[in-house]
This record gives C-alpha cells, sequence and structure tokens, in this order.
C-alpha cells in the first residue's frame, strides 16, 4: 500500500464529500448551509489541487484542471457569501440560493475529480 | 518551460499544503473564540474576519488588533497564529530558495531556454557540434559570414566561452550529451531551417552518432564530419555524410601540396585562410636531405608523403622500435646528441612533428642554432601557443585545427568554392602562380570574399530580361562591369563556370553566358554588392552589357521610334 496514494485519494474525496454536504438541502434554506462546511470545503480543495501539482500526465491534467475549476466555484460561493453576510443576521433566501448554486457548480467538478481517480484507479493492473 | 514550472511547483508541494493547513487552522479558532463589543456584548467574528486577520497578521503586515481589542483567549491564539505563520512562511521560503539553487533545476531553465531560442530560429542555421578549437575556429568564421548557428559541447566551460563571446549574432548553445538523439533534436536537428551539420569533435564515435542521426532525422541534409581513422571514415561514407575531414589527411595532403608545388599551397592557404589574410611569401622546400621529428600518427603520414615526393628522410623518435626501410635515431630531437646523430648539419630541412608544442619548438630552435638557414616546417598543436610560434618565425607552420576549420567553412562560404580547390590541388605549380598574381593585382592583397552567381530565373531575372532584348550576347565578362561606370572593371576574377556538360576553371572572361549557367568569383565585397544589380535589375544588365543608360517605361516607348529620326540625321 502506496501511502501518498491513500492521502491523494482521501483529500480528493474529502473535497467532494465536503462540497456535497454543503450542497445538499433545500437551496433557499440558510438553516440548512452551514458557513463552516463551506469553510472546509474550500480548504481541502485547496490542498487537494496542490497535491495535483507537477503530474505531468495527460489524466494528471485534466485532475488540476477539475480541481481548479472546483477552487473557482468555491472561490466564488464564498465571495457571494462575504457580500450578503450583515452582522447577527442570516442569509436572504435569494443570497443563500447564489451561494449553494455556485457551490453546486464546484461540486460537479469535484465528482468529475473523484471519477477521473476511479477511472486511474481500475486501469491500474497490479 | 511548461515542464520547468511543473518540475518547481511539484517540489513546493508540502510547504504549500503546510502553509494552506495552517492558514486553515488560523482562519478557523479566530472565527470559533468569541471576542467583546467595547459595551461588553459578546462578538462573534464572521468566518471572512477571522481570515482577513489572519491574512495581514500571518504575512506580517499587522494592522493591530482589529476592529475591537482582542480578549485574552483571543490573544492567546493570535500567539499561535504568528509562529504558526512565521514557521510556514520560513519553509516555503526556504523550499523555494534551495529549488533555485539545485543544480537540475537550473539546468532545467537552461535547456528550456535553449530550446526556446532554437524553436524560435526562423532562419537557415547550421549545427555544430563541438566547440573544441576547430569548433571554435568554425563558429567565428560562420558568424563572420553572418550564418545563424546552434551550437552544442559536452564542456560546458567551452559554451560558457562562446556565450559571453564575441558574437553578432548570439547563437544559442547548450553544454550536453552532444551524442544523444535528443539533445539533437532540442538544437534542431530535425527542423526545417535546419540546412547542415558540422560533426567536429575529437571522437569518432561521437561523430558517427551525430551522422547517423542525421541521416534518420533529417534525410538529404548537408552534413560534415571530422574522423581520424579509415574505417570511421567508410562508416560515415555509408552514413551520406556530405564532406568527411581527416585532420591527418588534409596535414599530409598540405605538406605534399607544399613539397610538390609551393605556389599551389601558397595559393590555397591564402584562399581558404582567415579573412583579411595576406599570401605568404614564396619559399619552395629544398630538396635533400630531411629530419621529421616525433614519429607518430601525424610523423607517419609526414615520413611517406616526404619520401613520396623524393626526399630522403630519417626519424628521431624516443620510442619507435626500428623498421626494414626507414633510418630511426633514438632521442628526442631537442638535443644536439640526437639531431647531430641524424645528420643535421647535411639536412636540408626539419619536421617538427610531435604532439607536444614546447617539445616542437625545442626541436626547431636546436636544429636552426646547429645549421643556420635549415628549412622548418612546425606542427602547431594548440590556437593558445599562436604567439610563441609567431615569435620563431618557422617557414611553414601547420595548423590542425585551422586547417580543417578553413576545410570546412570553405565548403559554407560558397557554392562550387570545395570544388574549384579540389581542382587548384590538381593543376601545376605554374598555374598556381599564375592564378595568384592575377589574383593580386585584380582583388588585392587581402584575401578574397567568394560568391556565386546562377544565371536563373530565379538568382538573376534582370539579366536573363536583358539576354532576351536584341544586340550582342553577354559574356562572363560583361559581369565584372562596374554598374556605376562600365568601363571600369569590378575588383572580381571568375574562377570556376559550371555548366550542363562540363565545367572549367578560370574561364575566359570572353565566354559567352548561357542559362543554366553556374559561376564562382573571387573578389572584394562591395564587387559581389555590385554583380548582384546586373543581375536581379534588368536597367542595370542593359546598360552593362550595351552602354545604354536605363530608360524609364515612356523612355523606352520613344526609344522604340527613335532609331528612324537618329538613322536619317
Amino acid at each position: 500500500m502506496n501511502i501518498e496514494k491513500v492521502v491523494f485519494g482521501f483529500f480528493i474525496l474529502l473535497a467532494a464529500t465536503l462540497n456535497f454536504g454543503f450542497v445538499y438541502g433545500d437551496i433557499d434554506d440558510p438553516l440548512v448551509h452551514d458557513q463552516w462546511e463551506l469553510f472546509a470545503a474550500v480548504v481541502v480543495t485547496l490542498i487537494a489541487a496542490v497535491l495535483k501539482f507537477g503530474d505531468r500526465t495527460h489524466i494528471g491534467a485534466v485532475h488540476l484542471s477539475s480541481s481548479l475549476v472546483a477552487l473557482l466555484q468555491l472561490a466564488a460561493a464564498t465571495v457571494a457569501w462575504v457580500f450578503a453576510e450583515r452582522a447577527g443576521a442570516r442569509l436572504t433566501p435569494e443570497a443563500m440560493a447564489r451561494v449553494v448554486s455556485l457551490a453546486a457548480g464546484a461540486l460537479f467538478a469535484n465528482v468529475v475529480s473523484v471519477v477521473i481517480m476511479v477511472i486511474e484507479t481500475t486501469m491500474q493492473r497490479r | 518551460m511548461g515542464s520547468v514550472f511543473f518540475l518547481s511547483i511539484r517540489r513546493l508541494r508540502a510547504p504549500l499544503i503546510f502553509l494552506i493547513v495552517s492558514f486553515a487552522v488560523s482562519t478557523a479558532g479566530f472565527a470559533l473564540i468569541p471576542g467583546v463589543y467595547p459595551d461588553g456584548r459578546p462578538w462573534h467574528p464572521t468566518i471572512f474576519e477571522a481570515f482577513y486577520f489572519v491574512t495581514y497578521t500571518a504575512t506580517t503586515i499587522g494592522f493591530g488588533e482589529l476592529p475591537y481589542p482582542f480578549t485574552n483567549p483571543q490573544r492567546m491564539w493570535v500567539t499561535v497564529i504568528v509562529y504558526l505563520s512565521v514557521l510556514g512562511w520560513a519553509y516555503l521560503l526556504g523550499s523555494l530558495l534551495a529549488l533555485i539553487g539545485d543544480k537540475g533545476f537550473q539546468s532545467a531553465l537552461v535547456t528550456a531556454r535553449f530550446a526556446r531560442s532554437v524553436r524560435n530560429l526562423r532562419e537557415p542555421f547550421y549545427l555544430l557540434c563541438g566547440l573544441g578549437e576547430t569548433g571554435q575556429l568554425v563558429a567565428a568564421a560562420l558568424d563572420r559570414m553572418g550564418q545563424r548557428f546552434v551550437a552544442i559541447d559536452a564542456d560546458e566551460a567551452r559554451v560558457t566561452d562562446l556565450d559571453i563571446g564575441d558574437y553578432a549574432t548570439d547563437p544559442p548553445a547548450l553544454a550536453a550529451d552532444v551524442t544523444s538523439p535528443e539533445t539533437l533534436q532540442r538544437a534542431g536537428l530535425a527542423k526545417r531551417e535546419c540546412i547542415g551539420v558540422l560533426a567536429l569533435l575529437p571522437d569518432d564515435r561521437a561523430n558517427l552518432a551525430i551522422a547517423v542521426a542525421a541521416r534518420l532525422l533529417h534525410p538529404g541534409m548537408r552534413t560534415i564530419a571530422r574522423a581520424h581513422t579509415p574505417h570511421t571514415m567508410l562508416a560515415l561514407e555509408t552514413c551520406g555524410v556530405t564532406e568527411i575531414i581527416n585532420p591527418y589527411h588534409e596535414f599530409a595532403e598540405r605538406l605534399a601540396i607544399a613539397l610538390r608545388a609551393p605556389d599551389t599551397h601558397r595559393l590555397l592557404s591564402w584562399l581558404a585562410g582567415p579573412r583579411g589574410g595576406r599570401l605568404s611569401p614564396r619559399i619552395p622546400t629544398p630538396p635533400g636531405h630531411w629530419i621529421v621529428c616525433g614519429y607518430g600518427r601525424f610523423g607517419t603520414v609526414v615520413v611517406r608523403t616526404l619520401r613520396d615526393a623524393g626526399y630522403d628522410v630519417t626519424v628521431v623518435d624516443p620510442d619507435e622500435p626500428p623498421a626494414p626501410g626507414l633510418e630511426i635515431v633514438h632521442g628526442l630531437g631537442s638535443d644536439r646528441d640526437s639531431l647531430v646523430a641524424a645528420g643535421v648539419e647535411q639536412a636540408e630541412g626539419i619536421v617538427a612533428a610531435s604532439d607536444d608544442d614546447t617539445a616542437n619548438l625545442a626541436m626547431a630552435m636546436a636544429a636552426r642554432q646547429l645549421k643556420p638557414g635549415i628549412f622548418v616546417i612546425q606542427r602547431q598543436n594548440r590556437m593558445q601557443n599562436r604567439s610563441l610560434f609567431e615569435a620563431f618565425a618557422a617557414e611553414m607552420t601547420m595548423v590542425p585545427s585551422e586547417i580543417i576549420a578553413n576545410e570546412c567553412v570553405a565548403s559554407l562560404r560558397a557554392r562550387h568554392l570545395t570544388r574549384f580547390l579540389a581542382l587548384a590541388h590538381a593543376r601545376d605549380n605554374a598555374w598556381a602562380a599564375a592564378l595568384a598574381d592575377r589574383l593580386e593585382r585584380v582583388v588585392g592583397a587581402e584575401a578574397p570574399e567568394f560568391w556565386h552567381a546562377i544565371v536563373s530565373r530565379r538568382d538573376a531575372p534582370g539579366l536573363l530580361d536583358a539576354m532576351a532584348r536584341p544586340g550582342r550576347a553577354p559574356a562572363l565578362g560583361d559581369l565584372l562591369r562596374d554598374p556605376a561606370d562600365r568601363s571600369r572593371p569590378l575588383p572580381g576574377v571568375a574562377l570556376l563556370l559550371v555548366r550542363p556538360g562540363g565545367l572549367a576553371d578560370c574561364p575566359d572572361e570572353g565566354t559567352e553566358l548561357r542559362a543554366g549557367d553556374e559561376i564562382l568569383f573571387a573578389g572584394r565585397d562591395w564587387a559581389r554588392r555590385a554583380m548582384r544589380e546586373t543581375l536581379l535589375n534588368a536597367n542595370t544588365a542593359g546598360y552593362v552589357l550595351t552602354g545604354r543608360e536605363p530608360r524609364t517605361l515612356i523612355g523606352r516607348l520613344v526609344d522604340r521610334r527613335e532609331p528612324a529620326p537618329g538613322g536619317a540625321a
């Protein structure tokens, strides 16, 4: 067993699951979307992207680009959140819907990452 | 460049992840620890406020405790943030510096820059493999010709020499394994703009490897290779190498010519020699008894050549075993005893042919002391000893690397020049003496430039147009008239005329020109430019051929009607 592969798979999967957890629920309900989950998703996706650096194969390039897309979407969601935030008050349903739809786009990119990883794993003949 | 970027970022993965994690932990912690408003109510910073604070603290900007003074638990956490971030930055910067200082990274950068400049080369260029003495001479000659080239050599110091050298065209150069096909391709071997490969390494196997790679990766390209043994020469020939240069053969051939026809030798070393060189004074080699010091690979060739020329030879060598039919004196050649034993008092000439420059000079000095006026032929092995050899002023000094470089450059200077030089080899002494006299008279004392003229639609449209007009058929000599004043001759001499069905050296100026003729000229550079005018511009060509001034379109129309009244008057 290769510890590097474990770490790699762990972060990619964790990025997708955290992202999914944040997006899951009614799109405009501020009660079901937690800011900490978004924070964690951003951090883990960032780490996943850095882990993908430096792989010069074709599949590695697609891997990295899917991570960059997820990062861009999550950054946009975070910015949307910060702009909509008022001290002490919850987000309005419209603002929440905007944030969550951006994060849902990131979820798609993260799922692509996971799919690539699964394909890569099944291609291994050892 | 892309690969260098990825290489660098790959090595920075661990510090980057450490930095991300430390930022995340700091932000999360700060957002979780409550502060107080100035009125005493608890204040819960949002994640963004926390990230903002961490950003300016971790980057050592330090705006202070914003927006409200911190509580003690907050300050404790800020202490942790500061240490954590300083650690993170130190780690990242340390890794970055280590990466920049890394030899592998630097060479990756240099290789990437080299590959890029070769890729962007859009002019025809030569690939020069090997930057030894020969390679450097060839590089300098190519640069003077304004010819672009790419150089590779295994030795980094030589490449640096080329980089900081005084070159007009800033040639791309790389220190790498010259024989590896990857290096050759990076140096543009397979590029369309690559018009030739010069394999000038001292190692035969390497030259062969380059020739093979050139044959396979860029078939049909011109290849010039240096070889030291007969079987490498054969192998190179089967590889389709255009020109094979063997230093020993070249040396022997030069020596043979020098012995047989001193004027031919003079002429050849002037024509193929460095730019601006003067014709050396005429010193014929005296026949009789000769001494050859040093019986190595060069010495063997020298002895054979001397004997073929009918000279009587004694060899001086420290450890050559006696051979039948060869007179050998054991000794260094630089001491009185061995030279006297070799009969220096009766000798007419001495060849110092060892591979050690100091020894060669010592031999020659000893010989001159023992017999003043002895004819000395020196072999100079290293370019850097030039000043010593010039000071000694032997009757003849031969520098193998220079001979190879000149031979190599001659074939690149102009079409058919090698052919002409080969022809000149075969001609007799009187012919060479006459040509040298004529060239010196017409062109001047400095070594001439060479160029070729092709009478074709592409290269000489003006001349062909002028030839199509009625009038006298143009002769070869007409090309050598000054377009500014046709009664004046240009400082140029036609050396070779190549036409379908034959070639003639030193063609007569009255020879009639025909389409398809190719002519090699020697002369001053401005003569080449003037001749270009005649070849390209129909009006100039018309003037040079007939003496009539160039006309405008209207002038030509008037001209057409003119003869009638002109004839009546």
